[in-house]
């Protein structure tokens, strides 16, 4: 098996400053609100997950090369076709080839607005209870996984403190398998700066990220 | 053929080849059923005229001038703020962080961009780029520079990455000489990005 995240980019060098001025709104052309609102339609389908999604997204192979609503649609097209809701072939056609299959529900334009609202909880019941309680020190996983993971690469095996405890939450990694909810304590870590980036950490700076319970081990 | 519908300055320009492959889903889906394109235009609307940062400005002046429901805010963003009618997705589990003089709180979501849609809207592009994505947790400062923002040396600065579903907003401070004015008009110094944390809110007209 072979998963390489190429999203992953928290402290990384090179990139250059921010281009703040002139990309200040939300879509660079006509087709990409079209295409939000294909991704956010086709999510409420259930043929996938958020998780699914995201999973899909940060392995797309050109991920570096692709605008931000470039990988929806590539994306968006690998679900559909990985999941049999389409072919690649009806993609290339522009037209319906075969019959469709069944899905779980179709958003309909006057249940918009209740579904935005409604959202999509991910807390969860706890069958278990929290293994860590605020002001723990922890160590974060060191070792590399072959999924979609959401502990990001620059916390990997650093030491941190639990500052906030969210409850029992879907955790995505066995969610984007296709592995079912399995909830499992969702928790704020907070990080020093120098403890991420070593002497280069800027005085004063800490950062944070909401980790699951099998992130972490507690520092003894 | 939907080719002839799209004019190409430049044969099959970047742009044109995108308008093509959305539009060829569009109709796929359409025809399966699996999707209504009349939703499609309504999620648009909802984005363009009714979910944005002016929601999350409202929640903001809202905490300056009451102070209880400040305290509401920072204990249980989530209520809070559905109590003035923001929820939904993307806002599911809301926590609020507040600026003060010696701490200045920024939110990136390093792997990909989480960002609270029912306060905020949609993300500009610039929150979902790799500049800011892989900068924001290592050179704070830096980023801010970016955006003509300077703190003074002594603020702490703290990165908030929203790595789960949990989505943060930047109480931003109450800009000194405001004290005269109402909610609607604090309302409209909270900017955007004060409420990520890249920008400060506006000052007050000198004159009351």
């Amino acid at each position: 098996m072979s998963y390489k995240i190429q999203a992953d980019l928290g402290g990384q060098t090179g990139y250059g400053p921010v281009d703040c001025e002139h990309e200040d709104g939300a879509f660079h052309a006509g087709w990409e609100p079209q295409a939000m609102a294909l991704m956010l339609s086709m999510g409420v389908t259930g043929a996938w997950n958020v998780d699914m999604v995201r999973s899909v997204l940060e392995s797309l192979p050109d991920y570096s090369k692709l605008s931000y609503y470039e990988k929806w649609i590539k994306g968006l097209e690998k679900l559909l076709i990985d999941c049999g809701l389409v072919g690649s072939d009806e993609i290339a056609a522009a037209h319906m080839l075969r019959p469709p299959l069944p899905v779980t529900h179709v958003l309909q334009a006057a249940d918009v607005p209740d579904v935005l609202a409604a959202g999509a909880s991910t807390l969860r019941p706890a069958v278990n209870p929290a293994r860590f309680a605020i002001g723990d020190r922890v160590r974060m996983r060191a070792a590399l996984v072959e999924h979609h993971t959401r502990l990001p690469a620059y916390a990997r095996g650093k030491i941190g403190r639990i500052e906030r405890v969210h409850g029992a939450h879907v955790f995505p990694d066995a969610h984007a398998q296709g592995l079912g909810e399995n909830p499992q304590w969702l928790y704020t870590v907070v990080f020093r700066g120098s403890e991420l980036w070593g002497g280069e950490g800027s005085p004063g700076l800490s950062v944070s990220i909401d980790a699951w319970e099998s992130y972490m081990e507690r520092l003894t | 053929m939907a080719d002839n519908e799209y004019p190409h300055e430049h044969g099959h320009s970047e742009l044109g080849e995108m308008d093509l492959r959305v539009r060829a889903l569009r109709t796929v889906l359409t025809q399966k059923g699996y999707i209504d394109p009349a939703a499609l235009d309504v999620v648009i609307e909802s984005y363009e005229t009714r979910i944005g940062p002016r929601n999350g400005a409202r929640v903001i002046a809202r905490a300056w001038v009451d102070p209880t429901f400040r305290r509401w805010l920072l204990q249980d963003a989530t209520a809070a703020i559905a109590s003035l009618g923001y929820v939904g997705m993307q806002g599911e589990h809301m926590v609020a962080v507040e600026n003060t003089e010696s701490l200045h709180n920024l939110v990136v979501c390093t792997l990909c961009s989480c960002y609270p849609w029912p306060v905020l809207g949609l993300p500009p592009i610039w929150y979902k780029s790799a500049p800011y994505r892989a900068r924001a947790v290592r050179d704070p400062r830096g980023v801010l520079a970016d955006f003509g923002v300077a703190l003074p040396a002594s603020t702490k600065i703290r990165i908030w990455d929203s790595t789960a579903e949990v989505r943060y907003l930047v109480v931003p401070r109450r800009p000194a000489g405001s004290d005269h004015m109402t909610e609607d008009q604090l309302a409209e110094l909270v900017t955007r990005d004060s409420m990520i944390g890249t920008g400060l809110p506006g000052t007050p007209d000198v004159t009351p």
